[in-house]
Formats: structure tokens, C-alpha cells, sequence
């Protein structure tokens, strides 16, 4: 692999940047692979990095039916934090958060990951206690945390409307400095590159059609370009289709897909150098290097596989950003769009094995996976690997929905993305 | 923006005076006792999810407040009928 560093940008340009090496090869399928990873996205090419670097798996093919990145992992709003209440949940998230700290070193690729805060904004009395529950339970897992209250607020972004006059005024917020946000598709072609050069297979354009299942055990998939591939384990990472691949294998997921969407502005002047995000009003707004303000919404209440949401829902969430920034009221938005994000009752991801053997899921990451792109990879590679679940992640198996041994984020956690 | 046609006001009302409340006839079980864990956490939390024809229950939110069923396809949102708690979908999968 071509490193990238500030000597080899120089020697390229002296060849007018016509000679890089491109960024990871387009091969064909070989016929049989010791782990196949359905989907490319984020979760999908981590977990096929971690395999190579961490357990020396190589011989690895990542399928995916469009583009690498091209799922949610190139369409959220790319907010990362770790401040999850309850211990299974902060544990996971958290060591991705270690893991998002030295990544583009690790990858030698610029994944822009930026730890410029995040505050979770409290409107009410019972979000000040959560968000007070919320932060001692984060610094009991060692997990950065501060209890802001309006003023501290006010000075962290200065043209946010922290006035008595509000319909829901902003009474405080939790702020985890720590937090932030990355540039998703550099995360998406970083793991890419990194695992190609490992000699990982990417295989673009290639949709998973069907499961080969004997005697209970997975020994392949069947694709719509290269036909049968065959492979000792199997990991499906395909998040809002999960479902679909899942059905394929002849059984059921306690997921339910839905679009969310996000939009973004015009880019403008640098005005907001952190993360906000409200629950309460719903809605979550940061500013891209390139100046566009970047909001998402809430999910769309029905079932959609559409990768588009309806009007109303972008007209609450823009209604929440307005009521807490006034001043964008004349800003235009660029781009709208949608993707199908899978929803699991407890607002937690399943990493499991499944009722077919060799076949494993790592899905219902929601609305909020990204920022655990890294840890997820790097707990589902060991699974994998191993061929069990690793300690990360036992309390995640898709069986907790038969024991009762939920990790109930929804109520408590600030749970937006 | 979906038109939804409300089979008890017998007319087409907009998206945001409804509430989609997942998928439809689950029926609940006569005997929870009898049931094993896995029965229940089943019936509890384990959903179709369809990618095309699903049956999901909705309720007029904002109108006559009552709920109904609805047929429709996840992929390109069309609606192809809306039918009241107790009557049968005329339109399913495999038709
Ligand atoms: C609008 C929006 C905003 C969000 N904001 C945030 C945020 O701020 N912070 C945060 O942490 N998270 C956020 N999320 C959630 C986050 O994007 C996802 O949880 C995460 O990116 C999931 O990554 P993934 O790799 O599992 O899925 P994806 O990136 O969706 O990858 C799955 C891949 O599988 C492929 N695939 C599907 N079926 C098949 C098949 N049969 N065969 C082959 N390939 C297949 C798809 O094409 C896709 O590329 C947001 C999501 C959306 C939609
Ligand atoms: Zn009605």
C-alpha cells in the first residue's frame, strides 16, 4: 500500500497527481473464503480490517450491492459520542471511542475525526435528572461528562437562543468534550484500503440473494453477479436490511426498518463549533469544515426500505433547529435524503450468533451506529474469528429478546444519534 | 406526503393526522402463562419487515381517533387498501 504522508503528496505533485495508486483493487470473487461479510459499509469493512490486522484472517471477500459506503455509513450526520447509560451500552460505545482516537493513524488515512463536544440539551425538569443520572453514570464507567447548566451553556455556543422566552427553554445539557464528529465516507475508504492492502476482496455491485444452508449451517451465499461463493462463516452487516438477509436464512430479526433523514445547508461562515443535539425538541445540528449546517431528523413512524422520508418530518425537525437558532431562518438547504435505518426495541445493536450455525449478525444499530463504526468492527471481528461472541459482545446476542435481558437506551440515554 | 384514506370517516386525510403503530393482526396470546420465553419475547418484540406488501396497523391520530389496517408496500409507499379492525386483506404477498 501506497502511504500516504506530506513527503509523498510533494513527490506526486511533481507528476501533476496523475500517479497515485488507486485506492483498493476491483477483483473478482475467488470461489470459497474462510469469512464472507455481507455489506460494505462502515461496520461491514471494519470488521473485515479487523480480521486481517488483529486475528490475520485474510482470506476475506466484504460483498456489497452498491458502492462501499454508499448505505447509511455515507448518509448520517456523523455524530460521535460514548455517553450511554447503561454499562453494556457505554462499554461498547466507549471503546470506540478509544478506538476513533488513534484511527487515522492507524488506517494512514485522514478519517477528519474532530472532538469538538457534544452537549445533549435538557428542556425540562426530568431531562436535567436524567442528564444528571446520565453523566454520574457515565464517569462511574470512566467516560468523560460534565452537568452544564444555561449559562455554561450560552458560553459554549454563544447564537443559540438560551433565553427565558422559548417555547421549551434550554435548562442545561450534558457535554462530553470528547465527542464529535468524522467525515463518514473517509471512515467507509479508509477500513476499504486498509483491508484491501491486507488482501481483503472487496466485491462491489454484488447483492447477496440467497443463503446456502445444509444441515443447519451456512456454507455460502448466492449472489446475482458471480453466483454461489462459498465461505466457513458468514457476517451480515447489511443494517436496514438486515431483516431481508435475515429471512433468507429462515428466521426472524426484532427489527424494524425505517427511514431517517438528514439535510444540509448552504455552506456558510463558521458559526457552530460543536454538536448540539435536543431530544426534547428533537433535533441535532453541527457545522462541516465546509461550512454547510448538517441537521437530521427523527425516523418516519412507518416501516420504509425507500432511502426517502416524508415532509413532515423534515419540517418538525426544522422547526426544533429554528426554535434554538433563529438566525438560520434564511438559510437554504442544499440537499435532503434519506437512508433505512434498523430499529431494535431496546435501542440497542444485536452482535450475535443466530439460529444457523456459522452465521452471524451485527445489525439494529439504528439511528445511531457511526460513531461506533470501530468498536462494532473490531467486537464482531473477534466473534467471528473466534467463532463465538466475544465479552463486548455477550449482552448484545439477538436472544436477550427471549430471556428479557434488554439494554433499555430508549428512555434514558439521550438517545438520538 | 402519504393520502390516507381513513376507512371509518370514509375519507383521504393527510400523513400527519395518522400514527403508524408497526404491523398488523398480532394476535395476543389466549394463554401467557402456557407460552416459553421464547413464545413470548416472540410475540413481545419479533416483527415482519418486509421489504414490499406489509400489513401495519395505524390509527387516526388526529381525527376520529380509531385504529384500522393498512396494506401497503415498503418500497415505493404505495397504498393499496386501508380496511378495518376484523376484516381481511384483499391484497397480500402472494397475490
Ligand atoms: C440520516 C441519518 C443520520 C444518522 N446520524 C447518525 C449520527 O449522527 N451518529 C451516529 O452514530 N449514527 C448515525 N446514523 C446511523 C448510522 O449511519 C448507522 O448506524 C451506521 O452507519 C450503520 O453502518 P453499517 O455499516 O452497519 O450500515 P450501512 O452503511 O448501511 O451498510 C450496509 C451495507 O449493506 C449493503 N447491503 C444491503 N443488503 C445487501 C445484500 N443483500 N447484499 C450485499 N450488500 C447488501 C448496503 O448496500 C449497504 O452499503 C444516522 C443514519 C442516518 C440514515
Ligand atoms: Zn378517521
Amino acid at each position: 500500500m501506497q502511504r500516504y504522508s506530506g513527503f509523498e503528496l510533494f513527490k506526486q505533485s511533481l507528476s501533476h497527481h496523475e500517479n497515485w495508486q488507486s485506492v483498493w483493487r476491483n477483483p473478482k470473487p475467488k470461489d470459497k473464503y474462510d469469512v464472507i461479510i455481507v455489506g460494505g459499509g462502515g461496520h461491514g469493512l471494519a470488521t473485515a480490517y479487523y480480521l486481517a490486522k488483529v486475528h490475520g484472517i485474510t482470506n476475506v471477500a466484504v460483498l456489497e450491492k452498491g458502492y462501499l459506503g454508499g448505505g447509511n455509513t455515507g448518509r448520517n450526520t456523523t455524530i460521535v459520542r460514548s455517553n450511554y447509560l447503561w454499562d453494556e451500552a457505554a462499554h461498547l460505545y466507549e471503546h470506540a471511542m478509544k478506538l476513533w482516537e488513534g484511527l487515522s493513524q492507524d488506517l494512514n488515512y485522514n478519517v477528519m475525526f474532530s472532538q469538538r463536544g457534544v452537549l445533549n440539551l435538557g428542556h425540562t425538569l426530568q431531562d436535567m435528572r436524567d442528564i444528571q443520572r446520565r453523566v454520574n453514570a457515565n464517569r462511574l464507567n470512566g467516560i468523560d461528562g460534565e452537568i452544564l447548566d444555561t449559562k455554561q451553556v450560552q458560553e459554549i455556543v454563544p447564537m443559540m437562543d438560551c433565553s427565558a422566552n422559548t417555547r421549551y427553554p434550554v435548562m442545561g445539557a450534558s457535554w462530553q468534550p470528547r465527542a464529535g464528529v468524522a467525515r463518514h465516507d473517509a471512515v467507509a475508504w479508509g477500513f476499504a484500503r486498509a483491508a484491501d492492502a491486507m488482501g481483503v476482496d472487496m466485491i462491489q455491485q454484488t447483492e447477496v440473494v440467497d443463503m446456502i444452508i445444509e444441515d443447519g449451517t451456512i456454507t455460502g451465499v448466492k449472489t446475482n453477479r458471480y453466483g454461489d461463493i462459498k465461505a466457513d462463516k458468514v457476517g451480515c452487516v447489511v443494517a436496514g436490511n438486515s431483516s431481508v438477509l435475515a429471512n433468507m436464512a429462515g428466521f426472524e430479526l426484532p427489527l424494524e426498518s425505517h427511514p431517517l433523514q438528514a439535510l444540509v445547508s448552504e455552506p456558510i461562515k463558521p458559526v457552530l463549533d460543536t454538536v448540539v443535539m435536543s431530544n426534547h425538541v428533537h433535533g441535532y445540528i453541527s457545522q462541516s469544515d465546509k461550512g454547510d449546517l448538517v441537521i437530521g431528523a427523527g425516523i418516519d413512524g412507518y416501516n420504509g426500505y425507500g432511502q426517502r422520508g416524508s415532509y413532515p418530518t423534515i419540517e418538525h425537525t426544522v422547526q426544533a433547529i429554528l426554535e434554538l437558532f433563529p438566525m438560520f431562518s434564511r438559510v437554504r438547504m442544499n440537499r435532503q435524503w434519506g437512508g433505512i435505518v434498523d430499529t431494535c426495541p431496546d435501542a440497542c445493536p444485536i452482535l450475535s450468533d443466530t439460529p444457523v450455525k456459522n452465521l452471524f449478525f451485527n445489525c439494529g444499530w439504528g439511528t445511531g451506529g457511526f460513531k461506533a463504526t470501530p468498536g462494532s468492527g473490531h467486537v464482531f471481528a473477534e466473534c467471528l474469528a473466534k467463532g463465538e461472541l466475544s465479552e463486548l459482545a455477550k449482552p448484545f446476542s439477538m436472544f436477550r429478546f427471549h430471556n428479557g435481558a434488554l439494554i433499555d437506551e430508549h428512555g434514558a440515554a439521550g438517545v438520538a444519534h | 406526503m402519504l393520502h390516507i384514506f381513513c376507512p371509518h370517516c370514509a375519507e383521504y386525510r393527510e400523513e400527519e393526522e395518522f400514527h403508524a403503530k408497526g404491523q398488523a393482526h398480532i394476535p395476543r396470546p389466549l394463554d401467557p402463562e402456557a407460552l416459553s420465553d421464547k413464545e413470548w419475547g416472540e410475540y413481545l418484540y419479533f416483527r415482519k419487515n418486509p421489504r414490499g406488501i406489509h400489513h401495519e396497523l395505524w390509527v387516526h391520530a388526529a381525527g376520529c381517533r380509531k385504529f384500522f389496517n393498512m396494506t401497503r408496500d415498503t418500497v415505493t409507499y404505495e397504498i393499496h387498501e386501508t380496511y378495518k379492525i376484523g376484516e381481511k386483506p384483499t391484497v397480500t404477498a402472494q397475490s
